[in-house]
């Protein structure tokens, strides 16, 4: 049975991710989408996960929402606790007691993510009058509040329209609202301004801090943007082939990031200077695929100080500073 | 950077589309995707245009090719005005410039195999002989690093990046003089994207090649670009060297574009000028300035009078009221 | 709203005029002329045929013929018979129940089964249930329906006497509704066959693209159960291209199966046409030939109207 967990003080972290695995058999291979991930998630702290395409991320949130679809559904191993409360051996239907309720989640195309046909104020009133109990008058007052707190204007007006009268920043207001209407503990956003416009971009992120901070939501924020990450986030962990290879508070990631894929990633973005460097740095190499992960460290085939070792044995996080973990045999010789 | 004359000179060009009805196709309106841009690229040089959905970069990009067909205005390259040859005299100017774009998985075609779809420039051109040909096409995977055996395959088997670097060398098959780059990194993660940047740099310097790049990200074409002009509902708003663009852009929305950039720094956030609203429709531009609704800065005049573009340096011209003449 | 019925109105109105003079022209260009019962008909002699030319208005210029009909069309005199000199729109009305009773039944019981069959299908994708109805559809609709009929009968009829073999009543049982629900089993279950398979196909096939959109899983995700993704998210996208097919559905309603009321001696408007094409009754003929294109005309403008008051993108 699950309990109201979001009203439990003596649970120091939300959320607790213990070796989170999702390995997708598609013979003659096994791709590790997901490789053992771990970490926590304060009440009230965003958490940016970073990585580029194939590192596992938007699988690793699929993966905590319970939301991957047959036949992958059955996949995920680990353990993965919410305010104390398990989450990986709920029935469908006591998970979906939770989803929308004591955690949500936001995705990254708002041109598709919403029902066409259904008018947006009901797609708000949805979650209010499943999870809160709430009768249609009240649900329907209530999305047009959410609707003017994501600051959409005509909050009347655009409740009874549809969503394709709404630009895409909008739209990814409409879906915050939604996901934020039951005042969940945890918001997962899986890179919620990626399709959008730098400006609309930046409106939408402080909306999200604010929102964060008024009702108190602890925010797992997924994407392949540092900046972004860097402006917003209390804590980061960077994901590459699958695996979590560095965490930490966001100042001392990129301050003195430790792993050489940190490293390399974060020199090679350009950024906005009087003096223009010659070259970008570049990651010589490719991500491997999923299906040929190598046995030992990811990162080895591409890493400047692989030695030996790393090709056979995988590195665990390990801590490089109070809070800072590093996933590399070689972080303390950098 | 050598600063020639200019190779590629744009002056008042317009690309309208008309909206038609549903029963009658009667127009009952346009949309004006661009409307009135004027830039120029000098030989070995790199403007970037940059701007936010709708503003009308692509299109213009288009239009230069003459892949659209625009309203008005005069592109001329070279010196030679081509805005409205017909296609036997655009096949000269074809050769002289190419583009990159910006989606891989969508701009090479899944049935050809990539010597197949690098040999095409030279059949359609006649340049060479059918036996020389597999030497050409090795030669362009070599120049943007992919070894030769590549030539077999077909494009699904390589990786976003591997495909952009196809693009780059089909663009380059007849050795171009200007190449118009339309996103040609946005798709890319950024590891790869600083690889393909860095490739697109050393064959601009090898080359001696024009750049016309444009984008949305502002911090790429902070590295790679020379000079920056700077696109709203299909106006140019501002044109600068680099230096001045971002660090003295004079037009509010330069600076609102410019604020809005998340910098890869931790720590609170810098002043930011949230803009209000959204981008106005095309169809029905504001009156006046196309962008006072949602000016910080607007003045009376701003709603009646367009303003026009005022050189306030050499390489600096803002179309702003704020900027006096 | 109003304004896109009333255009696609007179959209129609070229489409009737113009399904009209196709009918016209056909009549007169089949071998024989619209006389072929007589000119054919080597016992009669030329002077009768030229009287009965006169009498019938045939000997007129086409142009005043078709207007003549036209006008006649419009108000309701639509001719008379050749064999026996009745009213044609009679005719046609007396046999219309008869064909509502039948494919009204059939259409109800296919779509039913055809939505349901198609949605489970859909949600359990490739599992036994779902290889089966494929297969099932394929088969239903690979043999002809007249060997489906005939198979009807014989084993039901014939061999079992279940049911009867044909007709609508008893004989001297007319109205009788007992014996109309006996009569209408097999014909009913033999046309519903064919109606299912296109159904549940095509269901199958909406309701799969429409669970693929990212929409639906931004349900699961506000913690919707899979029965109201279904029906209150996923069927109201899904019913775009099923309204469509009912649309074109919907004139068979009117014009009758013609095959199946043949084998099983249906007193409806499918064997009126077949038995007027057997007598060359032309007036009849092209008294049904308008009548169905006025329904199929009517039918797909009132799924037009239905997709546009389901899809707010489609009134803008």
């Amino acid at each position: 049975m699950v309990r109201a967990l979001w009203q439990h003080p003596s649970v120091t972290n939300l959320l607790e991710v213990r070796g989170l695995s999702v390995h997708i058999p598609v013979p003659p291979h096994v791709l590790r989408a997901v490789d053992g991930v771990s970490f926590d998630l304060a009440r009230g702290e965003t958490l940016g996960l970073v990585g580029e395409s194939g590192s596992g991320k938007t699988m690793t949130a699929l993966a905590l929402m319970r939301l991957l679809e047959p036949p992958l559904s059955d996949l995920p191993t680990g353990e993965v606790r919410l305010e104390g409360q398990e989450l990986m051996r709920l029935s469908e239907r006591e998970m979906s007691a939770l989803r929308g309720r004591a955690l949500s989640m936001v995705f990254q195309e708002p041109m598709t993510s919403l029902n066409p046909v259904m008018s947006v104020g009901k797609q708000i009133a949805e979650p209010l009058r499943r999870h809160m109990k709430l009768g249609a008058a009240a649900a329907q007052r209530r999305a047009e509040e959410m609707l003017d707190l994501v600051g959409i204007p005509e909050p009347t007006r655009v409740a009874r329209g549809y969503p394709h009268q709404l630009s895409g920043g909008m739209r990814q207001r409409a879906m915050i609202a939604i996901a934020l209407a039951c005042q969940p503990a945890l918001l997962i956003a899986d890179e919620p301004s990626t399709a959008l416009d730098v400006t609309v971009q930046a409106q939408l992120l402080e909306l999200l801090a604010g929102l964060q901070r008024d009702f108190g939501t602890a925010v797992l924020l997924i994407t392949h943007d540092l900046a972004v990450v860097a402006e917003t986030a209390h804590r980061v962990a960077v994901m590459y082939a699958g695996r979590i290879i560095e965490t930490g508070p966001v100042a001392a990631i990129f301050a003195n990031p430790r792993h050489p894929y940190t490293q390399g990633l974060l020199a090679s973005i350009p950024r906005i200077e009087r003096h223009r460097a010659a070259s970008l740095h570049e990651i010589p190499g490719m991500v491997p695929s999923a299906a040929e992960r190598p046995p030992g460290c990811a990162f080895a085939a591409r890493c400047p100080r692989v030695v030996a070792h790393c090709r056979e044995v995988p590195p665990a996080l390990d801590p490089a500073e109070p809070g800072h973990f590093v996933a590399c045999w070689r972080h303390a010789d950098g | 950077m050598p600063m020639g004359e200019n190779l590629l000179s744009v002056e008042g060009l317009q690309v309208h589309f008309p909206i038609r009805s549903a029963m009658l196709r009667r127009q009952i309106g346009t949309v004006r995707a661009v409307d009135g841009v004027d830039l120029h690229v000098a030989r070995g040089e790199t403007l970037a245009l940059v701007g936010e959905s709708g503003c009308g970069k692509t299109t213009t990009g288009k239009a230069i090719l003459r892949l659209v067909d625009s309203t008005a205005g005069a592109i001329r390259l070279g010196g030679e005005d081509i805005a409205h040859h017909d296609s036997r005299g655009l096949a000269p100017f074809r050769r002289r410039m190419q583009i990159i774009f910006q989606d891989p998985h969508a701009s090479l075609n899944p049935r050809l195999s990539v010597g197949s779809i690098l040999a095409a420039p030279f059949e359609i051109h006649d340049i060479g002989t059918r036996a020389d040909r597999p030497d050409r096409v090795a030669a362009l995977l070599a120049t943007v690093g992919l070894p030769a055996e590549a030539a077999q395959r077909y494009p699904h088997e390589f990786s976003g990046g591997q495909r952009q670097r196809i693009g780059i060398a089909r663009a380059l098959a007849l050795d171009p003089e200007l190449i118009i780059g339309d996103e040609p990194v946005s798709a890319l993660d950024v590891s790869i994207q600083a690889q393909i940047i860095n490739l697109l740099a050393r064959l601009r310097a090898e080359r001696n090649l024009s750049f016309l790049f444009i984008s949305h990200n502002l911090a790429v074409v902070a590295h790679i670009a020379d000079r920056v002009a700077v696109m709203y509902l299909g106006r140019v708003v501002e044109t600068a060297a680099r230096e001045e663009l971002f660090f003295d852009a004079r037009h509010p929305y330069t600076q609102a574009l410019l604020s809005a950039v998340p910098e890869p720094v931790p720590g609170g956030r810098r002043q930011r000028q949230v803009l209000k609203g959204d981008v106005p429709n095309a169809a029905k531009p504001p009156q006046g300035c196309v962008f006072h609704p949602r000016c910080p800065q607007a003045m009376a005049i701003c709603s009646q009078v367009m303003p026009t573009s005022r050189a306030i340096s050499p390489t600096h011209s803002v179309a702003c009221h704020l900027v006096g003449a | 709203m109003i304004g896109f019925i009333f255009r696609r109105l007179l959209q129609a109105v070229p489409l009737v005029i113009g399904v009209s003079l196709i009918a016209f022209a056909l009549m007169h260009l089949a071998p024989g002329g619209p006389l072929a019962v007589y000119t054919l008909n080597p016992t009669i002699q030329a002077q009768d045929i030229e009287r009965i030319k006169i009498i019938l208005g045939l000997d007129q210029p086409l142009h005043v013929q078709y207007v003549k009909w036209a006008t006649g069309m419009l108000t309701g005199h639509w001719g008379f018979s050749f064999f026996g000199g009745r009213p044609v729109l009679d005719i046609i009305l007396e046999r219309l129940p008869a064909t509502l009773i039948l494919m009204g039944s059939a259409l109800s019981v296919a779509i039913i089964l055809g939505l349901g069959i198609g949605i489970l299908g859909a949600v359990k994708r490739y599992s036994i249930f779902d290889t089966l109805a494929t297969s099932g559809a394929l088969v239903a609709l690979s043999f002809p329906t007249f060997w489906f009929g005939l198979m009807a009968i014989f084993v039901f009829a014939i061999n079992l006497r279940w049911l009867p073999s044909g007709g609508m009543y008893e004989f001297g049982e007319e109205g009788n509704l007992l014996s109309l629900l006996r009569h209408l089993v097999l014909p009913t279950l033999v046309l519903a066959l064919v109606i299912t398979a296109t159904w549940s196909r095509y269901t199958r096939s909406a309701f799969l693209e429409v669970m693929n959109q990212d929409f639906m899983r931004t349900a699961r995700a506000k913690g919707e159960p899979q029965s109201a993704r279904l029906f209150r998210h996923a069927f109201p996208n899904a019913a775009k291209p099923l309204v469509a097919l009912l649309g074109v559905e919907l004139p068979f309603l009117f014009s009758g199966a013609l095959v199946t009321e043949t084998i099983f001696g249906w007193p409806g408007m499918g064997r009126l046409f077949v038995d007027s094409l057997n007598m060359k009754e032309y007036p009849i003929l092209m008294g049904l030939m308008m009548f169905t294109a006025l329904f199929v005309i009517f039918g797909n403008l009132l799924a037009d109207i239905a997709i546009a008051a389901m899809d707010p993108r489609v009134r803008l």
